[in-house]
């Protein structure tokens, strides 16, 4: 029998490594997996690259894991979200290495990782400081920049429903990079708010099939 | 002469949108230009964490905390509005899917160049978010900001001092003072606010500006 269901935050992070690259889903605090995030301040591990598109609000989740000193380098698009306390003092001290990178690109760049894809250009920054030391070219007359894909040995996502076949669905607004993120990790973990009897999610309505998730932890 | 306030700003730039059209409205003041779409026009409203047809800000007390806005403020989504992720929401953008992007921005050049990610302080980290693929993906760039910085530094500029978030990318200009098209042949001035002539205005911004034949008084209601 399929179960992706787990017990307890040790069992949903277990094999985290000192130096891998963690994505943290959500769009300032909406679909973030704060608790789920937060343990990996339970454990010994240490200089991760964190992939998130905000650098966390107040002290809760991305925020307080970099707040911890748990992160090297933060990827990222737009740092500064609803009360960016931690990044600003983070930022100030020059304690953390960052990398900008437009939305867009940012969510591709996982999506590439997760479909197979080398890679890809597009024109957004492609003429822009983001674009210095990167491979450009004109296609079809306009100037692209080539991205690379953005793989991640975990994914921290938070959806709304699961069931034990890790198929997700999620609430409004909250699903944003929780998706192409579950595709882009080696290992996919999903908070979630509750688990339903196989069978029972709309097929219609399953945003995240199974395939994409490893592991299911309820918060 | 009375300068445009921010919500007469974004109700002229709302006066401009076409039936039909999809449009993305950046964080800040352009937000509010979905509070002025003329009664009766249907514009949709395309948010970029995943979101098509978003509708007003909530009542206070009446938001759902999972339905938000790019700039993070509570959103409502109307009837036909749907939900997606972020790569479908990106692909929108890129793929010439959005007929306008209303963005704000710290400089405008006059070859359209946009300068709106980055102000050069080494104090705050800076923050690009969508706006690099806006500027590179939508049909047509439109810029809606005060004419001038607080120092009265021009903010329309023969080259952007800023860094760039695209190149040529900006159509149309919204400010305080005028409304302004980015042209080959210049930037054309279409309207100017009441006791403003092209000379005062002229002081005010970097390039060279045209007068459009057809000229207009800037006239927005008091809101």
């Amino acid at each position: 029998m399929i179960d992706k269901r787990v017990e307890g935050f040790a069992a949903a992070l277990a094999g985290l490594r000192d130096g891998d690259t963690v994505l943290c889903g959500g769009f300032g605090s909406i679909g973030e997996a704060f608790e789920l995030i937060e343990a990996i301040i339970g454990l010994d591990v240490r200089d991760l690259t964190v992939v998130c598109n905000n650098a966390g609000s107040g002290l809760v989740g991305v925020a307080a894991l970099l707040k911890a000193g748990r992160a090297r380098k933060l990827i990222c698009s737009y740092p500064r979200s609803t009360d960016p306390q931690v990044i600003d003092e983070l930022y100030a001290r020059r304690a953390l290495e960052l990398e900008i990178v437009p939305q867009g690109t940012l969510s591709e760049r996982m999506r590439a990782a997760g479909a197979g894809i080398g890679g890809f250009f597009t024109r957004a920054g492609a003429d822009t400081d983001l674009a210095q030391g990167k491979e450009t070219r004109t296609i079809n007359g306009a100037l692209h920049v080539l991205e690379q894909p953005l793989p991640g040995d975990f994914a921290l996502i938070r959806a709304h429903r699961a069931d034990r076949w890790g198929n997700l669905v999620y609430r409004k607004a909250a699903r944003n990079f929780n998706p192409v993120m579950a595709m882009a990790g080696k290992v996919t973990v999903a908070q979630v708010s509750e688990i339903v009897e196989l069978g029972s999610l709309d097929p219609e309505a399953i945003a995240t099939p199974g395939i994409f998730v490893d592991r299911v932890v309820v918060v | 002469m009375t300068p445009l306030s921010r919500r007469q700003m974004a109700w002229r730039a709302a006066q401009d949108l076409a039936e039909g059209q999809y449009v993305n409205l950046g964080i800040g003041l352009p937000t509010m230009v979905c509070d002025f779409v003329p009664p009766g026009r249907e514009v949709v409203f395309h948010a970029e964490n995943g979101i098509l047809g978003m509708g007003p800000a909530p009542e206070p007390g009446k938001g759902d905390k999972d339905l938000i806005n790019a700039g993070k403020g509570l959103t409502t989504l109307l009837p036909g509005g749907t939900f997606f992720h972020h790569n479908d929401a990106f692909l929108m953008i890129r793929g010439g899917h959005i007929d306008v992007s209303i963005m704000g921005a710290y400089e405008v050049s006059e070859r359209g160049d946009l300068a709106n990610w980055a102000t050069g302080s080494d104090k705050l980290a800076p923050g690009v978010g969508g706006a690099m693929d806006l500027a590179a993906g939508a049909r047509e760039v439109w810029a809606l900001m005060e004419h001038n910085a607080k120092d009265g530094a021009p903010r329309i500029r023969k080259s952007c001092v800023l860094p760039l978030t695209a190149g040529g990318c900006v159509k149309r200009v919204y400010t305080n003072l005028a409304v302004l098209d980015i042209t080959r042949d210049g930037v054309v001035v279409r309207e100017m606010i009441d006791g403003l002539d092209l000379a005062g205005l002229q002081r005010l911004t970097e390039p060279k500006l045209v007068l459009a034949n057809d000229w207009k008084k800037l006239e927005v209601p008091a809101l």
